[in-house]
């Protein structure tokens, strides 16, 4: 039934090439040098000249991080209602789902990694730059009692810029909806592990994100509470180039391990094995 | 298509009267609610944050843990207070005082009056965001009962870090926002300007987050006896229920806000 949807491609510069026979140039950001998309998508979209990390999408993670065909995506129905009336939300999510051909900023679903069955969530920075309303905390609570009732693993993948503005004070709640959420199925002793992605900021880097057993981070990513422009105003001075940044947030304690993307599956298979999940 | 401009003007005052150096500020509260108060200090982790005042007392006769975001009230206590923006350790701080709280079974109350948690590097490096999800995530399960009053700014995620409660209290002239006007206008339209027409939007004064349903009750200003004999009450009401229907009702309360409510 959801297969039909993985044909559908992204409106994205790295996913909707490779048809038609052409394989497309795209440009690295860092260090402007050209590559087919074939082949960075075969180097796992990283930059083959310079490493630089290109970003995935939601989707896209799933299928990279999970056994084939193994995805069984939920709630993928639910779709955000502008409960506030505030301004132009309406167009801003119309414009979201066609530039993310997703119906929300969060896929979740059950698949498994090389066996171990697991619940996972992918956020989707196409998506208002992955914030987090009613719905993304609906389906990520959702998929925590799920997990919790069923005694599975939770893997989350996240990128957010926080909470979304356009939902108010409802979207400022679903942090301690989803953080009791997680509670719950951490009481249960079941293992949630996080994988933070550029950028995994706001709202979200103070729930769900920092909630792990195991906090994982993607190289460079930037992790952090309050955004670097608000914190150069307010302080008036420019920021260390490694201020937020994965290897940073390691070094003051918040991470266990940076993982790259192309060890990424593996590693966390070895760590579900640990568990004996 | 801008359904809430009818009262815009009004909501943003609102904000701009809770920012306001002449209110009443947590200790104020705690002075005229909380008999034999005790402060505590420290997080037992890296110092003590002035920005959160907290410790001991009665209200009436129960033993109570209070935690109150401070601005202070002079410029020199309020660069003592930090203008009652809170680093991590004044999280960290309040969390432990609850811990302490559910060792004893006294119920906690939380006086909220912040712009928001410190923007800063030590602050970000310390850890600001785990340190604000760890309160959600204890608080969620605090095995004793909890009162969280918004008396002035209730700044985002700063704020929420001491309202994951089983009661969400706000004085009519308080706010509880995800965002200040401010910033909202800046990010959506590179204009500071239409804060004022973007308060309205937010639906962030006390009487439009009650019929979101969002807090529980909407306290009268400068009513010091009446939201004392409420507290009282309230409390009494929470310390007769059994600690594992207190929790759920806690879980059910949050669980419910949001998509299926709408």
């Amino acid at each position: 039934m959801e297969l039909k949807r993985l044909f559908l491609k992204a409106n994205n510069e790295l996913e909707n090439s490779g048809q038609g026979g052409k394989d497309r140039k795209v440009t690295c950001r860092k260090c402007q040098k050209k590559n087919t998309v074939t082949k960075i998508r075969n180097n796992n979209f990283v930059c083959p000249d310079c490493g630089h990390y290109f970003q995935v999408r939601a989707r896209r993670r799933i299928l990279m991080l999970t056994d084939r065909r193994s995805f069984i995506e939920m709630n993928r129905e639910m779709q955000s209602v502008n409960v506030l009336g505030f301004p132009e939300y309406d167009d801003k999510l119309r414009g979201a789902m066609d530039k993310s051909r997703e119906n929300e900023a969060v896929i979740c679903g059950e698949a498994e990694i090389d066996g171990h069955k697991i619940c996972i969530f992918s956020m989707d920075s196409n998506f208002m730059m992955g914030s987090m309303g009613a719905v993304v905390g609906e389906k990520i609570a959702s998929l925590f009692e799920y997990a919790t009732l069923r005694n599975l693993p939770v893997l989350g993948i996240t990128v957010s810029g926080g909470a979304r503005m356009q939902e108010g004070m409802i979207s400022l709640m679903q942090m301690s909806k989803v953080s009791a959420a997680v509670k719950r199925h951490s009481n249960s002793g079941n293992l949630y592990i996080t994988l933070l992605t550029n950028p995994t900021t706001g709202g979200v880097d103070a729930s769900f994100a920092m909630l792990g057993d195991i906090t994982l981070a993607e190289p460079g990513a930037r992790i952090g509470f309050a955004g670097p422009r608000v914190i150069e105003k307010s302080l008036n001075r420019s920021l260390p180039k490694d201020f937020q940044k994965a290897e940073r947030v390691l070094e003051c304690g918040f991470i266990d391990a940076i993982v790259t993307r192309a060890d990424q599956k593996s590693y966390i298979a070895r760590l579900l094995k640990i568990h004996g999940m | 298509m801008f359904k809430n401009t009818v009262n815009v003007g009004d909501d943003y005052g609102i904000v701009i009267e809770a920012r306001s150096d002449k209110r009443l500020t947590a200790t104020d509260y705690i002075n005229s609610l909380i008999n034999d108060f005790t402060e505590f200090h420290g997080d037992r982790l890296f110092g003590d944050d002035k920005a959160v005042v907290a410790g001991v007392g009665f209200l009436g006769k129960m033993p109570i843990t209070v935690i109150g975001i401070e601005k202070g009230k002079t410029t020199e206590s309020r660069i003592l207070h930090n203008f009652g923006s809170a680093h991590p350790e004044g999280y960290r701080k309040a969390l432990r005082l609850m811990k302490q709280a559910e060792k004893f079974k006294r119920p906690v109350l939380c006086l909220v009056d912040t712009a928001g948690a410190f923007c800063g590097i030590d602050a970000e490096e310390r850890g600001q965001g785990r340190a604000i999800a760890e309160n959600l995530f204890e608080m969620s399960d605090l095995k004793t009962p909890i009162i969280s009053v918004v008396i002035g700014e209730g700044g985002s995620g700063g704020a929420l870090a001491l309202c994951h409660s089983d009661r969400i209290w706000m004085l009519e002239d308080a706010y509880f926002s995800v965002v200040s006007p401010e910033s909202c206008a800046n990010i959506l339209w590179k204009d500071p300007g239409r804060a004022a027409e973007v308060a309205g939007a937010l639906n962030l004064t006390a009487d439009k987050l009650y019929k979101l349903g969002l807090i529980d009750k909407i306290c009268r200003k400068n009513k010091m006896k009446e939201l004392e004999d409420d507290l009282k009450k309230e409390f009494e009401i929470l310390r007769d229920v059994r600690t594992d229907e207190l929790i759920e009702a806690r879980y059910q309360k949050f669980r419910k806000m949001g998509y299926r409510s709408y």
